[in-house]
C-alpha cells in the first residue's frame, strides 16, 4: 500500500470510527425516533422474562403503551440492596448516562438526594406519584421536603404462624400480641420462631421494627450532618428493643444459628416445620403455596408483634422507589415512563405477577389480588402503620454499625449495647473510627 | 604479518569500537523497553501514587465537594481503632496457618507426585482441580457443606456421641476461621504442591545416591541434601502464597462477610471503599496493606538469601 493510499484509508477508518462514536452518543433516539430509556432493575420473580410478571413485562408493556415516544430498556442489579446500592453509586457519581430509571431501596433515596444524582419530580407530577399512596412510602419518596422517587411498591412483615401452634400455645391471635409472648409460646410448646438476625440489611430491618415499636427512632433528627445526628437506642424504648432480642437468644428459640438467619433460612425453618411463627415478608406465601406444602390450611397470619404491652407496633416498610437520574438526557421522558411503570394498573400486574405488594392503597381492592393475597387487608394496614427505616444520607453507616454492635444476637445486653451502638456511630460518622 | 599494538595513550583516552557498539545497543536497548516501561509507570505507578496522595484526604464518593486535606489522620485513626487490630489479627492468623498447613501437605503432595512414574499428568490434572475452581464457588461450597440444618457436614456429625449436630460453624471466631482456612488450603495446596515438584525436579539425583550411599537415613537425605536444594522453589512457593493469603478477601466475603471479628485487612478496605465510600480512609489502608506486603517480601529475599535472578539457593 502507498503511503497516499494508507493515509486515505486512515482517514476513511477514522471517520467511520468517528460517526459510529457519534451515532453511539445521541443513542437516546431510536430509528422510530422516540428516546431510549434504560431502567436499571433489582431483580425480582419475573427474572428477565417479559412475560414473567415482573418489572421486564411492565417495560415492554409501558413502551407499548407510550406508542413510540420511548422505549423503556433494562438492566439487572445484583440481588442485595447493599450491592445494588454499591453498583448504582457507582454510576451515578461518574454521571453515567447509560442509567435513566432506577429502582431503589427507599433506605437509599436520601443518600442519592443529597449526593445530587436524583432528578426532582416534575411539579405537575408529584400528586400523580404521591395520591392513594400509603403514606410511609411517600415520606421515603421525599428528602429534605423536597421530592426525589415515586413509589413503585411497598413491603411489609408479617407474623406468620400455624394455627395449630399457637392454638396448642394458647394463644388469642385474634388480639395483638407481643414479642414476650409470643417467646413464652415458642418455648411452651417448644418451637422456634423465624427471623432475621444475621449481620446483614435484614437484622437491621428487625431492630428499627423493634426501636419502632418501643416508640422510639433510631435517628432522631434526620437530614443533620454526621456529626450532629442524634440516635434514640440509648434511651427507655432502644433499652426495651434490645431486651426483645436478648430474651429471643437466651430463651434459645430462634433456632440453631440465629446469628446466620436471614429470609431464606427463616423460610426454610418454617417449611420444614421447626418454626411455628416466623417474621417475614408476603412474598412467603406465594412460596409455600409454590412449594405445595401440605399445611396451608394451617397457615395463618397476623400483624407484627409489639415490642412492648399497649404500644402498636411498627411493622417494617420495604419496597422499591423510582428514581430518575439526574444526568439523565431524558428526564422528562424518563418521568413519563415512571408514570406509567407506577400506575395501579402496573402494580397490579406487578403484585399478581412477583407477589410483592403495591404502594397504591386501590390496588388491594382489586378481585383478582384479593383472591390471590387473602392476607391483603393485613398488608394494606400493616403498611400505613409501619415504621420506616431511618431516612438519613448516612444510612449505610448508621445500618452497618448497628449490626456489628447487635451481632451475633446472643451477645445483645440492654444494658450496653445500646450505648455502645451509640458511641460508635458518633466516632464512625466523625471519622474517627473505622467501620 | 604484525599486528600493531595499541599504544597506551591510545589504550586510556580513545573509545574502542566494540565500546562504541556497546553504548550503541544499550541506547537501543533502553528505546525498546521505554514504552513498557511507561505503560508499567502509567499503570502500576499511578495508582500507587494517587492512592498515597487520596489517604492525606477525607472524603466520601457520595459528597466529592467536600475534601478536605487531614494529613495523616486516616493512618491515624487507622492504627488507633480496635477493629483495625482485629483485621490484621485476623489476616496475619490466615495467612500463617494457611501457608504453614499448604507447605506441609503441599510437600508430601509434591513427593508422591515426583515418586510416582505411570500417571504423573493424570495426577497433575487431579491435584489441580481445585486450584482451577474460582474462589466464590468453592467458597460458596465450604459454606453450604457448613451450613448449620442443611449442611452435609452436621449431618455427618451427628453420628458421633456428644456432638452437637446443629453446630454453628459461622457464630464464632475460632470455627468461622477454621471453615475460612479449611476452605483456603483446599484450594490453594495443589498451586503450593506444584512450585514445590518443580523444585524437587531441581535436586541433583546423584546427591541424593551419594548420601544414601554414606549411610543417610530418609530424613537426613530430606533435609540435609533435597530442602537445601529446593531452597528457592521453597522461597517462591512461600513468598506466592504469603503475599496471596495476606489479601485474603473472597472466602471471609462470601462466609462471614466479616461477622464475629473475621475481617480481613482487605476486607476492612472494601467496606471502608465500597461500601461507606471513604476514599480517603480506604487509600490509607490501601497503602498500610501496600507497605506490608512489601516487607513480607523483602523479609523473605532477605531471609533465604537467594539470588532470584540465578534460581540458586
Amino acid at each position: 500500500m502507498t503511503r497516499r493510499r494508507g493515509r486515505i484509508a486512515f482517514v476513511a477508518a477514522a471517520g467511520t470510527a468517528a460517526a459510529l462514536g457519534l451515532s453511539a452518543c445521541g443513542g437516546d433516539s431510536s430509528a422510530s425516533g422516540g428516546t431510549q430509556l434504560t431502567w436499571w432493575i433489582n431483580p425480582d420473580g419475573g427474572g428477565s422474562d417479559p412475560e414473567g410478571g415482573g418489572q421486564v413485562q411492565l417495560a415492554k408493556e409501558c413502551t407499548a403503551a407510550s406508542d413510540g415516544a420511548y422505549t423503556i430498556n433494562f438492566q439487572m442489579l445484583p440481588n442485595s440492596a447493599s450491592d445494588q446500592r454499591q453498583q448504582l453509586l457507582r454510576r451515578l457519581a461518574s454521571s453515567d448516562e447509560g442509567v435513566d430509571i432506577m429502582s431503589i431501596d427507599p433506605v437509599f433515596v436520601a443518600e442519592f438526594a443529597e449526593a445530587g444524582f436524583l432528578a426532582q419530580v416534575p411539579a405537575d407530577m408529584k400528586s400523580e406519584f404521591t395520591e392513594g399512596v400509603v403514606p410511609p412510602a411517600v415520606t421515603n419518596a421525599h428528602w429534605k421536603d423536597t421530592m426525589y422517587a415515586a413509589p413503585f411498591w411497598a413491603n411489609t412483615q408479617l407474623l406468620w404462624y400455624r394455627e395449630s401452634v399457637a392454638k396448642e400455645a394458647g394463644l388469642d391471635m385474634s388480639e395483638p400480641i407481643t414479642w414476650d409472648e409470643l417467646i413464652e409460646a415458642a418455648k411452651k410448646v417448644d418451637t422456634e420462631i423465624g427471623v432475621q438476625a444475621s449481620r446483614y440489611e435484614g437484622y437491621m430491618v428487625w431492630i428499627n421494627a423493634l426501636v419502632e415499636g418501643a416508640g422510639e427512632h433510631i435517628v432522631q433528627n434526620p437530614g443533620a450532618p454526621g456529626e450532629e445526628l442524634e440516635f434514640g437506642l440509648d434511651t427507655d424504648g432502644g433499652t426495651q428493643a434490645a431486651a426483645v432480642i436478648q430474651k429471643l437468644a437466651d430463651a434459645k428459640v430462634g433456632g440453631p444459628a440465629l446469628g446466620s438467619t436471614n429470609e431464606t433460612t427463616s423460610l426454610d425453618m418454617f417449611q420444614n416445620e421447626k418454626a411455628g411463627f416466623m417474621l417475614n415478608w408476603p412474598y412467603v406465601y406465594a412460596a409455600l403455596k409454590g412449594a405445595e406444602v401440605d399445611w396451608m390450611d394451617d397457615l395463618a397470619w397476623a400483624r407484627y408483634p409489639r415490642t412492648v404491652q399497649g404500644e402498636e407496633s411498627k411493622p417494617p416498610l420495604g419496597g422499591i422507589e423510582m428514581g430518575v437520574n439526574a444526568a439523565s438526557d431524558d428526564p422528562k421522558a424518563a418521568w413519563e415512563a415512571v408514570a406509567c411503570l407506577t400506575s395501579a394498573e402496573s402494580q397490579t400486574t406487578y403484585m399478581l405477577g412477583t407477589g410483592n405488594p403495591a404502594a397504591r392503597t386501590e390496588v388491594y381492592d382489586d378481585s383478582e389480588i384479593r383472591e390471590q393475597f387473602p392476607m391483603a387487608d393485613q398488608i394494606r394496614t400493616s403498611l400505613a402503620d409501619s415504621g420506616p427505616r431511618p431516612l438519613t444520607q448516612y444510612y449505610g453507616d448508621v445500618s452497618s454499625g448497628i449490626q456489628r454492635v447487635y451481632s451475633p444476637p446472643g451477645s445483645v445486653d440492654p444494658d450496653t449495647t445500646p450505648q455502645q451502638a451509640e458511641s460508635l456511630l458518633h466516632a464512625v460518622l466523625k471519622g474517627d473510627a473505622l467501620l | 604479518m604484525s599486528a600493531t599494538p595499541p599504544t597506551t595513550q591510545a589504550a586510556k583516552g580513545a573509545k574502542s569500537p566494540l565500546s562504541d557498539r556497546s553504548r550503541s545497543e544499550q541506547r537501543l536497548g533502553w528505546k525498546l523497553a521505554m514504552p513498557a516501561f511507561i505503560v508499567m509507570v502509567l499503570v502500576t505507578g499511578y495508582p500507587i501514587l494517587q492512592a498515597v496522595w487520596n489517604s492525606f484526604f477525607a472524603y466520601r464518593l457520595t459528597d466529592p465537594d467536600n475534601r478536605r486535606f487531614v494529613g495523616l489522620n486516616n493512618y491515624l485513626v487507622s492504627f488507633t481503632d480496635q477493629v483495625f487490630w482485629s483485621a490484621m489479627w485476623m489476616t496475619v492468623l490466615v495467612t500463617i496457618i494457611t501457608v504453614v498447613v499448604e507447605l506441609v501437605l503441599g510437600f508430601i503432595i509434591a513427593l508422591v507426585m515426583h515418586r510416582i512414574v505411570l500417571p504423573r499428568r493424570t495426577l497433575r490434572t487431579l491435584v489441580l482441580i481445585p486450584y482451577s475452581i474460582i474462589t466464590v464457588v468453592s467458597g460458596f461450597t465450604w459454606l453450604y457443606a457448613f451450613s448449620t440444618g442443611t449442611g452435609f457436614v452436621n449431618q455427618w456429625i451427628q453420628w458421633m456421641p456428644g456432638i452437637d449436630a446443629n453446630y454453628n460453624w459461622f457464630g464464632g471466631f475460632w470455627s468461622s476461621l477454621f471453615v475460612i482456612s479449611l476452605s483456603e488450603i483446599w484450594k490453594t495446596t495443589p498451586f503450593m504442591s506444584l512450585l514445590l515438584l518443580a523444585g524437587l525436579a531441581q535436586v541433583d539425583t546423584s546427591m541424593e545416591e551419594a548420601a544414601k550411599v554414606d549411610g543417610a537415613s530418609w530424613l537426613q537425605v530430606l533435609i540435609k541434601v533435597i530442602l537445601p536444594s529446593m531452597k528457592a522453589a521453597v522461597m517462591v512457593a512461600l513468598l506466592f502464597r504469603t503475599l496471596d493469603a495476606f489479601r485474603i478477601f473472597d472466602n471471609i466475603f462470601i462466609m462471614t462477610g466479616g461477622a464475629n471479628d473475621t475481617s480481613s485487612l482487605s476486607m476492612l478496605i472494601y467496606r471502608q471503599t465500597i461500601d461507606r465510600t471513604e476514599i480517603g480512609l480506604g487509600s490509607a489502608l490501601s497503602v498500610i496493606l501496600f507497605l506490608c506486603v512489601l516487607v513480607i517480601a523483602a523479609v523473605f529475599v532477605k531471609a533465604f538469601k537467594v539470588d532470584l535472578a540465578e534460581g540458586r539457593g
